[in-house]
């Protein structure tokens, strides 16, 4: 096949929307283009110019701006700008000029709106513009459901009203009067046992006072009205963080039975938010599995709501969540399992014989949990705890626990990494010391197979010994370069499937051929990624959302860099878990791989970004972090 | 830093004394005898004094088995009319002819057309009218004059007897003005200086290069031909002006 204008074909189907189409169709277009020449800082569009073609930039680059100067969006070769004009008022809305020496190919409009009726490929890239629809992808998702997106703070109407744990009950009741409402946060008393409470700059707070409270404990009691508030407050109350979503508070009522929520900026209390605050917000569903697991009274009655898992992952991907509210719903209906089967365990194996904690590693640490998701867990035991007393009982445990949750839905851990493995159910001093010598004598191999013990989190029992272990773990590792360097070594192994369209890297073995690993290419290795950040910088976060915000406010990637690490992860997490969805939906098991001729194009375009922007990722840390 | 102005006279300047061209086209259409060429020379060209905004320009590109017109010959044209503004691929032609004269092995490779599609290919004489017509009206744009003035006059004169001639602005011309000596500016001694005094090279694709347009595959007429194009485009941009009369670049 000869054509004339083979120079502008032959660059024209390199590029999307025009490498979605077929050879003929590209021809046509080439056909059409007309080619314009504009000097670096020259005028392409103006404001309110008659937009009369599709632009593509054939060499140099373009700089887009709003009206009011800021810059919009930057575009090279093989872009294109001007689809929205097209598709809309056909003015131009930001003008453009161009940043180098630039050569625009004009596709004319007819043209333009021709492709755009026959070619669902083309529309499909089209109706998003440009380098922003990953990020538009998301903001629109965001949108779309302000149930799901609220965030508790918006909740919060008033200051914190806080009583100090040494006044009087008496003192506390009346500012619940005065102040009209049902619970006030009590913080930890004086040195000089006087209430104060109004000029506290760190005030800790030590549990909340609410009505109920002084009917059962102080009305029903009989109890002096001196009492001070601290022996007849609730201690060890659930709170929530105010930049959380609401129904992450909601799950926290729901899962402990509670009303009133204390809200934290970090360690400070901020206000806080009861039921009746969220009646309205009401976001069903995944709410009702939490408090399903906490009525069943058995491993079998567990297992019965593992659909019901399956279709509120399904629902909130219906709903157009993202992936970190999935990703948080999942991973508190997978907590809730492991402490419903630890209340079932000592249901049947008696009390503990010493304080212990069930951990949380990788996903569910991370709030970041899936369906099709490995179990992943390990028991911290007091230091009291003494082999051959209490060895039978904790391994006794351990199986109910980790069976409990293969039964469930869970599949067993296929590196081991379970309370089942002696090795990993130890007493706290010697995880201490496993972590130290992971850190101070790092070794890559061994790392290799350890970094999800880096997202750790308590899960059940007493969670405190893993809050410690883990601050613990984070202030060495922040400060060992030799660990960081191993750590940011293995966080390259994995690299992204570059080369997208045609020379698609696929996965090469086992029976997932031809498909592309969105987890094991993607998500873990943007996962691991961003956790050297984080453990460099300090950050106790296990969130990879929460710890991208913990390094760029310490300042160790750029907000641009953060940023797209951000939309990367967001987006090739969200891909991941509508193809769940719809392997659930279809009544197939769901899994991490996708077939690339299943995604749309705009999908596989954006995909293509992120795993850029991995590549870039994995690259800086090689040098970030060179041990 | 010191430069002394001097105005000397120079070879290049010599080609800015072009003829009447508008006067010369009026003279031939009187005179000609064949009707493509009257119509040729009927529809006139841009007056000395047009802008180059509102000169219809046409890109012409001639690919030949060697670069003599008496021993060498055409095997294939590209035209692509534009204007400064936008060049319009749609209205862009394309001819593959058979040479009168022998096709030089080693040419065939740089075409990247096959003997095959030479031989097949019609006599230049049967496109000659359609070629004109295309050019007609039009400033005819070349990246060297020496190789399509001088192939199509003979071609024309071989086939109907009678001379052809018409104004072409030469973007290889306008590059060795900058770079060489003519009209030098400020910018062009700098450019001379950081050039680090060696000569430029004046081809289309090193032309292009110093505008920082694409790479394109060279050796295909159509191709070349907007090459050119884009490569006068490029040239107003950056040392002329839309409202430059045509006359400054012609000849």
């Amino acid at each position: 096949m000869e054509i004339e204008q083979v120079e502008i074909f032959e660059h024209l189907r390199q590029h999307p929307p025009f490498s979605l189409l077929s050879d003929e169709c590209v021809q046509e277009v080439a056909g059409d283009v007309e080619v314009a020449y504009f000097r670096a800082g020259s005028p392409i569009l103006s404001f309110g110019d008659e937009v009369k073609d599709l632009y593509f930039i054939r060499s140099g680059s373009v700089e887009i701006y709003r009206r009011d100067g800021e810059l919009y969006n930057r575009l090279g070769e093989g872009e294109i700008f001007g689809q929205l004009a097209l598709m809309t008022g056909k003015q131009a809305r930001f003008p453009v000029h161009a940043l180098e020496d630039t050569l625009i190919y004009f596709i004319p409009e007819s043209r333009f709106f021709r492709l755009f009726d026959e070619q669902e490929a083309f529309a499909d890239f089209v109706e998003v513009e440009d380098r922003t629809r990953m990020r538009q992808a998301w903001s629109n998702r965001q949108q779309a459901n302000p149930l799901m997106t609220t965030r508790v703070e918006r909740l919060v109407h008033r200051g914190p009203v806080l009583v100090s744990a040494d006044v009087p009950v008496q003192e506390a009741a009346a500012r619940l009067v005065d102040e009209g409402i049902s619970a006030v946060m009590v913080i930890a008393g004086h040195p000089s046992g006087k209430g104060e409470t109004n000029d506290l700059r760190h005030p800790e707070l030590v549990g909340i006072l609410t009505h109920s409270d002084l009917a059962r404990r102080v009305v029903a009691e009989g109890l002096d009205l001196q009492t001070p508030v601290g022996e007849v407050m609730s201690r060890d109350v659930a709170s929530v963080q105010k930049d959380s979503f609401l129904f992450e508070a909601l799950m926290a009522m729901l899962q402990n039975n509670i009303h009133h929520l204390p809200v934290l900026d970090r360690m400070r209390p901020v206000g806080m938010i009861d039921l009746a605050d969220v009646v309205g917000h009401e976001t069903q569903n995944s709410l009702f599995v939490v408090r399903n697991i906490f009525l069943k009274e058995s491993v079998e009655g567990l297992k019965s709501l593992w659909p019901d898992v399956e279709g509120c992952f399904v629902r909130m991907i219906n709903e157009d969540a993202n992936s970190h509210m999935i990703g948080s719903a999942i991973s508190v209906i997978g907590r809730s399992f492991k402490q419903r089967l630890i209340e079932l365990a000592m249901e049947q194996l008696g009390e503990a014989p010493v304080p212990f904690c069930l951990l949380a590693l990788g996903s569910m640490a991370r709030d970041e949990q899936f369906l099709n998701s490995d179990q992943d867990n390990a028991l911290i035991l007091s230091d009291d705890f003494d082999p051959d007393q209490h060895g039978a009982y904790f391994e006794a445990l351990a199986h109910f626990v980790c069976d409990g949750l293969a039964e469930i839905g869970y599949r067993y851990c296929s590196g081991d990494i379970m309370a089942t493995n002696s090795k990993w159910r130890q007493p706290l001093q010697v995880w201490r010391k496993t972590f130290a010598e992971w850190i101070v004598k790092p070794r890559s191999e061994a790392l290799l197979n350890s970094s999800i013990f880096f997202d750790l989190d308590g899960a059940a029992g007493d969670v405190r010994m893993a809050d410690e272990l883990r601050s613990e773990m984070v202030e060495q590792a922040a400060q060992s370069r030799e660990f960081l360097g191993c750590m940011a070594a293995n966080a390259q192994s994995r690299t992204p499937p570059l080369g997208f369209f045609k020379d698609f890297v696929l996965e090469k073995s086992g029976k997932h051929e031809r498909t592309l690993n969105l987890k094991g290419r993607g998500t873990a290795p943007l996962v691991d990624v961003i956790r050297v950040h984080a453990l460099a910088a300090g950050s106790q976060a296990c969130n990879s959302f929460s710890r991208l915000e913990d390094v760029r406010a310490a300042g160790f990637l750029t907000s641009g860099m953060a940023d797209d690490l951000r939309d990367a992860l967001e987006f090739i997490a969200i891909v991941r878990a509508r193809r769940q969805s719809i392997a659930v939906e279809e009544g197939r098991r769901p899994n991490n791989h996708v077939d690339p001729d299943l995604l749309s194009s705009l999908d596989r375009r954006s995909l293509k970004d992120a795993f850029k922007v991995l590549s870039t990722a994995q690259n800086f840390l090689k040098f970030r972090y060179r041990p | 830093m010191k430069f002394t102005r001097r105005s000397r006279p120079s070879r290049s300047r010599r080609s800015h004394i072009a003829p009447d061209w508008p006067a010369r086209f009026r003279v031939r259409a009187e005179a000609c005898r064949h009707t493509a060429l009257q119509h040729f020379y009927s529809k006139g060209t841009a007056a000395p004094e047009t802008p180059l905004a509102e000169t219809p320009f046409a890109a012409l590109d001639l690919e030949t088995t060697g670069l003599d017109p008496d021993q060498h010959g055409i095997v294939s044209l590209g035209v692509v009319p534009f204007r400064l503004e936008r060049i319009h691929c749609r209205q862009g032609r394309y001819w593959v002819v058979r040479p009168r004269r022998d096709l030089a092995t080693g040419s065939v490779m740089i075409h990247r057309l096959t003997h095959a599609r030479v031989s097949d290919a019609p006599d230049l004489e049967e496109v000659l009218a359609e070629l004109l017509a295309s050019l007609a009206g039009r400033v005819v744009v070349v990246h060297y004059r020496g190789i399509e003035r001088r192939f199509l006059r003979r071609a024309v004169t071989e086939r109907w007897g009678e001379p052809l001639e018409f104004p072409v602005v030469d973007t290889m011309e306008i590059e060795a003005r900058l770079h060489r000596g003519v009209g030098r500016s400020r910018a062009v001694r700098w450019f001379r200086k950081f050039m680090g005094g060696q000569s430029v090279s004046l081809r289309l694709a090193a032309s292009r290069a110093r505008y920082h347009l694409p790479d394109y595959a060279p050796h295909h007429a159509f191709t070349d031909a907007l090459a050119s194009a884009e490569l006068l485009q490029a040239q107003v941009a950056h040392h002329f002006s839309p409202d430059t009369p045509i006359s400054k670049l012609w000849c």
